[in-house]
């Protein structure tokens, strides 16, 4: 099965720091690949290198088995990757509708669109409605709402949902559930797992145990600059994990990925 | 060719320098912006040259800028000046740096504007503004013979700070008009009821017309317009003129530089009274010369609190009795 | 649900929805609510208020429909210039250049046409140009330099008077003299007389260009990242805005109104007076913040503007019809900037 992406020993120093340290990295088709590590240990950095946000000062980036050289996330979200930030990146006094639609607007058809640049304002609200509404985030009251009105949960479904809509490769999220109660963890989580049901395989940066052991099919482990190992979820325990990322306990040998 | 030009430079100012042991000079202006002072400064440093003093020239940055002000002061005094051109901007903030430029050794002279006291200043060179509006309204009311009982008058003055030139030329005008100033410092404090109002042009055109179309909001049948300064006036002509009246209308205004001279002989502008920067810088200069070589410090016109460095009116339509220049003339006379 | 750890087992019985809008109790929580989905009400409240009461104050002369367009004639050139500084505002960003970029674009012009003989329509375009050259200025130096914007701009206002001093050399160009050789400069001073109203053509070009703007800002994709980067430019640049690319845009586009205006100002005050508008900056930005558009970006619509260059302009002339002082006129200005924002400020705690 060829990853959908592969890092091979990947390096970015920051002066003196070595964020990447010839680390690799694998992302395998339709699964929740959960990336954990200590503070520090760089596992931010792998994957600001693999979207573009970062470029590497070495390695080699290979997204379904084709060399990429992304100098922005744009270009990266270009070829269907995905990203959801911490903060989300959305902007509060838009609609819902204008911040799934950001920087990929959809004009009106014919003379409107193509010489007055006229938005089709209802066929994407229709769309984001139609999202959302897959996704059982139709709780919001309306599509024109601006997203600052939302609770934090429903902003993180909005961020989630735009990122559904549009990846066609996969999608990355940053601590998804460190801004969230239980409840409403626990429906990103569901989101989540609706996302992989559909197909695209995600990236998981998460600090919370019980959340990564619940939905991941794989655990990354990041230690001092690159992959330590990756292990399965149903093989070890959350101690077991932490002791490896905080160095208390030597991994399992590898087996090939 | 550079060389060429640096050794002569450098020949100049040590010819200069041998012959009057280096007499420093300040001009010290209230803007860069108007012509008035662009053209005062022209005078002095054409002056300056021809008597061998080396002038610095200092502006404020919009008028009212004292700040400006005394930190050039405060240059000139550190830098020797045997004597001190100036325009003060606030004819009595800059006082306690005035003197210590004096206690310093130089000679003061206001030009343009008196500080009050005058004596703060060893000299005043100045238009007499105050003559300048009596000139300017004489000719209105005598232009107008017995329609003068019965004008509609509107004051365009400056701005709402009311500083001296602002009160002096507006009440002058008043005054030489035939009506009673109540307190010669203040505007608007009259009740003839010939005057519609007054109002504020920032001495600019964009002033004068909104300042225009605002007075005839009061009263549309105003037939004689007093304007702080020419712009003014001519902007106080397009607000009349969009309203198909500019033919009806008098209007009067202070200054005398050549666009409005222009005006004059064009019939924007009925009369004007012409002030002389030129005049002022120069002699000025020559004061500083004379003071540095003599001791001797300029005289105060007889009768005044300044010296006059005269006002000619300006007009194409000339009063027997009052003499007057005609726009022809005045071009030859004008400056900016 | 299957997966579901036991220490969330008890989550089955709770409730199942993830947020709740609590309901509005008082009726000021209400207002606050419609102001903040709809933020030019406040402006357009208050400007049929203050026409109310001028009316009442100072009487039917004040309320003819000719001292309502001479309203507009005198708000006309600031109006302009608050379009222009709105586009900025949205993107957070503040422009001090814009009168200074307007009145250097008319001397050219004036320069151009008048002095030099080059024709009309050619001068008119190459200050046009300059216009926007003069906002890449602004924007390159606060995208690439990453400068502020205020301090950038504040460095340009005086780097665009001192070059109107030097090629008008202090002097106005008179009437007479565009009359004679260029009199498209003076186009926008036409006027047509509608039943007492006296509307000139720059009254038209100032609602035109809000039009377009007010169009663009929000039919538009470009419209929507100029929100998107006032609200939050971080979150913008990481949804996929070319942030720099349109902040140079908003400047360019922005440095072209304020040229338009400077031909518009023309035909306003009849000469090209380098001296006039000085404190138009200002004025252009009394006049977005009286209009409700928040000075830290991304809320409030350019239509705000223009109402706020009206209120300001009914104030002038209300209160000079009803004889008051100058000085009380500033007065008056400066209460209405501090409420303006003060009434910003409230309606943006709705989010909090």
């Amino acid at each position: 099965m060829t990853p959908v992406v592969q890092a091979k020993g990947v390096v970015k120093r920051y002066g003196h720091v070595t964020a990447i340290d010839h680390s690799d990295f694998e992302l395998l088709p339709g699964e929740i690949l959960a990336v954990i590590g200590d503070n520090g240990a760089g596992k931010s950095s792998i994957v600001k290198a693999i979207c573009g946000a970062t470029s590497p000062d070495a390695g080699e980036i290979l997204i379904e088995g084709k060399q990429v050289n992304f100098s922005s996330p744009i270009e990266a979200r270009e070829l269907g990757i995905e990203i959801v930030y911490q903060n989300l990146a959305l902007s509060p006094a838009l609609s819902i509708a204008d911040n799934m639609f950001t920087g990929r607007e959809l004009r009106k058809p014919g003379f409107l669109g193509k010489y007055l640049r006229m938005l089709d304002k209802q066929a994407m609200e229709r769309f984001a409605r139609e999202k959302l509404t897959e996704l059982g985030l139709m709780t919001v009251q309306s599509i024109k709402q601006p997203v600052e009105t939302l609770s934090g949960g429903q902003r993180q479904g909005v961020a989630v949902a735009r990122a559904a809509a549009f990846a066609t490769k996969f999608i990355i999220m940053d601590e998804p559930t460190a801004a969230l109660g239980v409840k409403e963890s626990r429906k990103v989580l569901e989101l989540i797992k609706d996302v992989r049901a559909r197909g695209i395989p995600i990236i998981l940066i998460s600090h919370n145990m019980p959340h990564v052991f619940e939905v991941a099919d794989r655990i990354h482990i990041h230690r001092l600059g690159k992959r330590l190992c990756t292990i399965n979820p149903k093989d070890y325990t959350m101690s077991d994990a932490v002791a490896f990322m905080t160095g208390a306990k030597e991994p399992p040998a590898q087996d090939a990925a | 060719m550079k060389n060429l030009m640096t050794s002569s430079v450098i020949a100049l100012t040590t010819m200069a320098g041998a012959a009057y042991a280096d007499i420093n000079a300040c001009l010290i202006t209230k803007t860069d912006t108007n012509p008035f002072f662009v053209k005062m400064k022209e005078g002095a440093t054409a002056a300056a040259k021809e008597n061998g003093i080396n002038l610095s020239t200092f502006a404020g940055k919009i008028d009212g800028d004292v700040e400006s002000q005394i930190a050039a002061v405060e240059t000139c005094i550190a830098s020797g000046a045997k004597g001190i051109l100036i325009t003060p901007t606030d004819s009595r903030a800059l006082t306690p740096v005035i003197s210590q430029a004096r206690d310093a050794g130089a000679l003061v002279i206001a030009l343009d504007t008196p500080f009050e006291p005058a004596n703060v200043a060893d000299a005043t060179f100045a238009t007499d503004n105050f003559k300048a509006g009596v000139l300017i309204g004489e000719w209105a009311a005598a232009k107008l013979g017995d329609e003068a009982a019965n004008a509609k008058i509107a004051l365009l003055d400056l701005n709402a700070s009311e500083i001296s030139v602002d009160y002096l030329r507006n009440n002058g005008f008043l005054q030489g008009f035939g009506i009673d100033i109540k307190d010669p410092t203040d505007i608007g404090d009259e009740d003839d009821p010939r005057i519609v109002g007054n109002d504020v042009t920032n001495g600019n055109e964009e002033g004068g017309r909104t300042a225009m179309e605002n007075l005839m909001q009061i009263d549309p049948e105003i037939n004689v317009v007093y304007t702080i300064n020419e712009p003014a006036a001519a902007g106080a002509y397009e607000a009349l003129k969009s309203v198909g009246r500019e033919n009806d209308v008098m209007i009067v205004s202070v200054d005398g530089g050549c666009p409005g001279v222009q005006n004059i002989s064009e019939g924007v502008i009925g009369a004007t009274s012409m002030q002389f920067p030129l005049l002022m810088a120069s002699l000025g200069i020559d004061a500083i010369k004379t003071w540095a070589e003599t001791g001797a410090k300029p005289r105060n016109t007889e009768g005044l609190d300044f010296y006059n460095t005269g006002v000619e009116l300006i007009t194409d339509e000339p009063i027997d009795g009052i003499p007057s220049l005609t726009s022809a003339e005045g071009l030859g006379k004008c400056w900016g | 649900m299957t997966t579901k750890p036991g220490y969330e087992q008890v989550l089955d019985g709770s409730d199942t929805q993830v947020a709740r809008f609590e309901t509005r109790h008082t009726l000021l929580k209400r207002v606050q609510h419609i102001l903040h989905n709809n933020p030019t009400f406040v402006p357009v409240i208050v400007l049929i208020l203050s026409l109310a009461v001028f009316w009442i104050i100072a009487g039917g002369r004040f309320f003819s429909a000719f001292n309502l367009s001479l309203i507009m004639q005198q708000v006309s050139i600031i109006g302009i210039l608050a379009a222009a500084q709105s586009l900025i505002i949205i993107t957070a960003g503040i422009d001090l250049s814009v009168a200074a970029i307007m009145i250097l674009m008319s001397v050219i012009m004036g320069n151009l046409a008048v002095h030099m003989g080059v024709p009309a329509p050619i001068a008119i375009i190459v200050g046009c140009a300059g216009g926007m050259l003069a906002g890449a200025m602004n924007g390159l130096l606060i995208t690439k330099i990453k400068l502020p914007p205020f301090i950038t701009t504040l460095g340009t206002w005086s780097i665009f008077f001192a070059l109107n001093l030097w090629l008008s050399g202090a002097q106005s160009i008179r009437s007479q003299d565009i009359d004679e050789h260029a009199g498209l400069l003076k186009f926008f001073g036409n006027a047509v007389n509608i039943g007492g109203a006296r509307i000139t053509f720059g009254v038209i070009l100032m609602i035109l260009i809000f039009i377009v703007l007010w169009y663009m800002l929000n039919k538009t994709a470009w419209g929507r990242h100029v929100y998107a980067i006032g609200d939050d430019m971080e979150a913008a640049e990481m949804s996929g805005i070319r942030t720099e690319r349109t902040l140079v845009s908003v400047y360019m586009l922005a440095g072209l109104v304020c040229a338009i205006a400077g031909w518009a100002s023309i035909g306003r005050v009849g000469s090209i007076s380098p001296q006039s508008f000085y404190e138009g900056n200002l004025q252009s930005i009394t006049a977005v913040v009286i209009g409700g558009i928040s000075l830290f970006g991304g809320r409030g619509s350019i239509m705000g503007a223009l109402f706020g260059a009206l209120i300001v302009g009914v104030f002038q002339s209300g209160l000079r019809m009803a004889g008051v002082d100058v000085l009380w006129q500033v007065f008056a200005i400066g209460w209405l900037i501090i409420i303006a924002v003060a009434i910003d400020q409230w309606i943006r705690r709705v989010s909090a």
